[in-house]
C-alpha cells in the first residue's frame, strides 16, 4: 500500500493555495500604471500577469503579502479588504 | 562447495552475487570490511558497480538513499554509531518508500566507547519503517542478504530492508559458508525493476511537502505494508529459497524443540547458537523447554503468540534495553501475547527479560542455566557488582 505521493509535474497547481489568504488582497486599479512591471517581478508568487494598465493577480493563488502593493511606485495597487 | 571464509568477506561476495549498481559507505569505524571487500571487488573488476566513498555515515545512506530513487540496486553497511548517523535518512529511506538494502553490523552505542557487539544500535531505529532481519550464523547472514533485496525490491512493498549480524561474532568470526553460484542467484533474484524512478524524460516529485491532511496516510501506508504484504512475502520468498537452494530458512522466526516445552527462550541473533546447547542440556535432564528465534524484528511476527501461549514460562533473552523500562524484544513479546490473550481469553505465561551481553560482554552457557532457575522479571545476566559504586 502507498500514499499518493509520488507525483508528476505541476500537481501542486490543484492545491489552490490563495485559501491561505487572510483580511486582504491587492485591487489594480487601472489608472496610473507605467508598465514598470515591478508588481509582476515582485511578486512571490509569481501569480501577477498581465502588461500596462492589464496587470492582474490570480487569486487562486495569491497569499496577500502586499509586497505589489508596496512596490508600486505609482500607488495603482491598494490592499482592500476580503 | 563450502569455503572456509570470515562473515563480512562472505556477506560481501554473497551481495556481489546480487549485483547492487551503486554501494556507498564511509570507510572509517565504526566500518566493518564488508564495504572494504566489495570495494576491492570493484577495484579487481570482479563487480561492475559505482563505489561512492563518502564522508559521513549520513552521506553514505544519502547516496545509497539517491541511487535507488533513480531505480538502481543499492547497497551500504554501517554499524553503532555510524547507523544513528544515518538514522534521519533510514527514515526518510522508508518515508520515500525506496528498497535501499543495508547490513547493520550490531555493535555498541558510546558513551563510554565500546565497539564490541551488542544490539542497541538497530533498536533506535526499529520505528523509522524498515524491514529488519537477523541472522543466527555466517551462512544465515549471506542466505538473508539474497532475499532482502528480493523482499524490499517488490513493487507492493518497496522499503528499506537492514540484515543485522552480531558486530565481530558474526563479522569478523569464521565459517564453513556457501557462496551461491551466480546463476543459482541470478534464477532466484530477478534484476531491480521498480513501480518509479527518477527518469528525465518522466518526471516525478519524490517527498513533496505534505500536511497534515496527508501524512497520517502515509505513515498507515507503510503500517499496512509491513504488517500483510512484507510478512506474507518473506515467508514465500523463504520457502522459495529454501526450495532452490537447498537450505533451510525460516522466515518469520524459528522454532527450536518448541513442540511440547513449557519454558522457551526468546531471543534474536547469535545469541541463539549458545541457547540451543543450553536447551539440549535442559532436554537431556528431562526438562520440557525450547528456543523462539526472531528473524524478523519488524514486521514483528505476531504469529509468535500462538507457540508462546502454549508455554507456562518465557524468557526473554536480549542485547538491548530500553533504559528505563525493559528490554524492547520483551515489550514486543508481551504485548502480542497480551492482545492475543486478552481476545481468546486464555492465561498468560510469565516473562522473564534477561539482559546479556551489552558492550561485548560474553554470554556463557553457565549464565544461561542459571538464568532458567532464576525467577527474576527483569535482570542484567553477567553484572560485576565490584565494577559499580560511587563514581571513581
Amino acid at each position: 500500500m502507498f500514499a499518493k505521493i509520488i507525483l508528476p509535474p505541476a500537481t501542486g497547481l490543484n492545491n489552490k493555495t490563495g485559501s491561505w489568504r487572510v483580511k486582504k488582497r491587492p485591487k489594480f486599479l487601472h489608472q496610473n500604471c507605467t508598465g514598470c512591471r515591478q508588481c509582476y517581478l515582485s511578486c512571490p508568487e509569481g501569480c501577477i500577469s498581465g502588461s500596462k494598465k492589464e496587470y492582474n493577480v490570480d487569486l487562486d493563488y495569491c497569499k496577500g503579502c502586499g509586497i505589489c502593493a508596496n512596490v508600486c511606485p505609482v500607488n495603482d495597487i491598494i490592499m482592500e479588504q476580503e | 562447495m563450502k569455503e572456509f571464509l570470515e562473515g563480512a568477506v562472505a556477506i560481501a561476495r554473497t551481495v556481489a552475487t546480487c549485483k547492487p549498481a551503486v554501494i556507498s559507505a564511509y570507510p572509517i569505524t565504526p566500518q566493518t570490511h564488508i564495504v572494504e571487500e566489495l570495494a576491492s571487488l570493484i577495484a579487481n573488476g570482479k563487480l561492475k558497480a559505482e563505489f561512492i566513498n563518502v564522508e559521513s555515515e549520513h552521506s553514505a545512506a544519502s547516496c545509497v538513499l539517491g541511487a535507488s530513487a533513480t531505480g538502481v540496486r543499492v547497497y551500504s553497511s554501517t554499524s553503532s554509531q555510524g547507523l544513528l548517523l544515518m538514522a534521519e535518512v533510514l527514515f526518510n529511506a522508508a518515508g520515500l518508500r525506496l528498497p535501499v538494502v543495508m547490513c547493520c553490523v550490531n555493535r555498541a552505542v558510546s558513551a563510554p566507547i565500546n565497539i564490541w557487539n551488542d544490539q542497541q544500535d538497530i533498536v533506535t531505529v526499529r520505528d523509522a519503517g524498515l524491514i529488519l532481519l537477523f541472522a543466527e550464523t555466517i551462512q544465515e547472514a549471506c542466505d538473508l542478504h539474497i532475499q532482502a533485496f528480493k523482499i524490499a525490491e517488490d513493487p507492493n512493498i518497496m522499503l528499506p530492508c537492514l540484515v543485522n549480524i552480531d558486530g565481530f561474532i558474526l563479522s569478523h568470526g569464521y565459517e564453513p559458508v556457501e557462496i551461491p553460484s551466480q546463476d543459482l542467484v541470478d534464477k532466484f533474484l530477478p534484476s531491480y525493476n521498480p513501480p518509479y524512478k527518477l527518469d528525465v524524460n518522466n518526471p516525478l516529485t519524490f517527498g513533496p511537502l505534505v500536511g497534515p491532511e496527508w501524512y497520517l496516510e502515509t505513515r498507515y501506508a507503510i503500517q499496512e505494508t509491513l504488517n500483510n504484504d512484507v510478512k506474507k512475502k518473506i515467508v514465500e520468498v523463504a520457502e522459495e529459497f529454501t526450495k532452490l537452494f537447498g537450505r533451510k530458512s525460516y522466515g518469520l522466526f524459528e522454532e527450536y524443540k518448541t513442540e511440547d516445552a513449557e519454558t522457551i527462550f526468546v531471543t534474536m541473533g547469535s545469541l541463539a547458537g549458545v541457547i540451543k546447547e543450553v536447551v539440549d542440556e535442559l532436554r537431556e535432564r528431562g526438562e520440557k523447554v525450547g528456543l523462539l528465534r526472531i528473524i524478523t524484528y519488524r514486521p514483528f511476527p505476531e504469529e509468535v503468540a500462538k507457540v508462546l501461549l502454549k508455554a507456562k514460562r518465557i524468557l526473554v533473552l536480549e542485547k538491548c534495553i530500553s533504559l528505563g523500562a525493559k528490554g524492547p524484544l520483551c515489550e514486543d513479546v508481551i504485548s502480542v501475547l497480551y492482545t492475543q490473550v486478552s481476545s481468546n481469553g486464555s492465561k498468560l505465561p510469565t516473562v522473564q527479560n534477561f539482559i546479556c551481553g551489552l558492550g561485548g560482554r560474553d554470554v556463557s552457557k553457565e549464565e544461561l542455566l542459571e538464568a532458567y532457575k532464576d525467577t527474576t522479571i527483569l535482570k542484567f545476566i553477567g553484572l560485576k557488582k565490584e565494577n559499580l559504586g560511587s563514581f571513581i
